[in-house]
């Protein structure tokens, strides 16, 4: 029961707490199913807002299981990854639809 | 052709288990093949429409509409399956009853199979939609595309077979116990879609509360493999889990196995009817 309430509790958190106002922001562009830069660098500590660019015709997905993040870019179109904050390390991802080629990191320092 | 086969089943795997649960867990209710098909059909639907206005979607709540988009989906899944095992905590016993002294179907299951109908079509939908997106780029990249997209269509068949593979591999449970593991099955499948729903959230820039990660298992079992996207699903398996991940889980649950219990209350002497 008290785990119910606490359940509760954040869904009213979630509910109520407004989208902060962040800092930096950060563009990825993918063309020809790879990403640049390949190499993000970023600060430790903060959330970080990532524009990812898909300047292809086919969708991408933006996927790393180390950022918690698995999102779809449509085609010729941009999407908001929100990741951090983040201890200093490297995080890789990937554009899990052409893996191969669609390879990054974001480096925190 | 493998790669584009493996993209698409990986994809296709999450839906493909849940609909052999919900499968498993009407066993014996009328009219269930009904409802999945209609569930299944209003997925691929849903999930050729979400294809479609991606970007837009994506582009809506500041470029966070897909992930509010996803924790509503997976958050209505989890309210459909509590309400399910709830319903069958009341009625279980009478079905399973019924089940054993007839061998036949029975009628009174017609409650819970739009709940179940609802989650078999969001699971579609969700994972539906990414497919479409994929198969449409390599159709649209026109070259060489041919054998991907048969490894494309590949994938959704082998995503079929495991459908059936999860749902003979439960009715080989005999008819006493079914239902309870079934009822397990589906608690612990809400309380992990609970916690991607939240996770979801934080990537929509809401409920940035308890963000550190409480381990790390990544080197024993990685979430993209296969096994461990099987696990992701079935139990909500996360190499990296925030606490907050954390706490709604175990919260989900919770308030399941107290719903539960509260549904199958009743007073040992009903005044008279």
């Amino acid at each position: 029961m008290r785990r119910l309430l606490i359940l509760i509790g954040f869904a009213a958190l979630v509910t109520l707490s407004p989208a902060p106002v962040l800092a930096q922001e950060y563009v990825l562009t993918i063309k020809d199913h790879k990403f640049t830069p390949t190499e993000l660098k970023v600060p430790v500590n903060q959330r970080i807002v990532i524009t990812v660019i898909n300047e292809d015709a086919t969708a991408e997905e933006f996927e790393s299981n180390i950022l918690k993040v698995e999102k779809v870019i449509a085609g010729n179109s941009r999407g908001t990854v929100r990741i951090g904050p983040l201890a200093p390390g490297k995080y890789p991802f990937i554009g899990e639809f052409h893996e191969a080629t669609a390879k990054g990191v974001v480096i925190a320092e | 052709m493998l790669g584009a086969l493996i993209i698409v089943f990986r994809e296709v795997l999450e839906a493909g288990l849940i609909v052999g649960i919900v499968m498993a867990a009407t066993q014996g209710v009328a009219g269930r093949g009904r409802w999945i098909m209609i569930g299944i059909g209003g997925g691929i639907l849903g999930a050729a429409v979400v294809a479609l206005f991606a970007g837009a979607i994506s582009q809506a709540f500041q470029g966070s509409g897909q992930e509010l988009f996803n924790a509503a989906v997976l958050a209505i899944a989890v309210v459909m399956l509590m309400w399910h095992n709830a319903w069958m905590a009341r009625h279980g016993r009478e079905i399973a009853a019924e089940m054993r002294s007839i061998g036949t179907a029975v009628s009174e299951g017609a409650k819970p199979l739009t709940a179940l109908a609802i989650v078999v079509g969001l699971a579609v939908l969700r994972e539906g939609s990414e497919v479409v997106l994929f198969l449409y780029g390599i159709f649209a990249s026109g070259t060489s595309g041919n054998s991907l997209l048969a490894g494309g269509l590949l994938g959704i068949a082998a995503g079929a077979a495991f459908t059936g593979l999860t749902y003979y591999g439960l009715l080989a449970i005999p008819n006493r116990y079914i239902f309870s593991v079934t009822s397990w099955l589906i608690a612990l499948l809400a309380a992990g879609m609970a916690a991607q729903s939240v996770q979801f959230l934080n990537n929509a820039g809401f409920a940035e509360v308890l963000g550190r990660t409480v381990w790390d298992t990544s080197w024993v079992l990685s979430e993209s493999s296969i096994f461990g996207k099987l696990l992701h699903t079935l139990i909500g398996y996360t190499e990296r889990p925030t606490e907050l991940q954390l706490v709604v889980y175990i919260g989900t649950l919770a308030a399941m196995y107290v719903l539960m219990r509260l549904a199958a209350y009743r007073p040992q002497r009903p005044l008279a009817a």
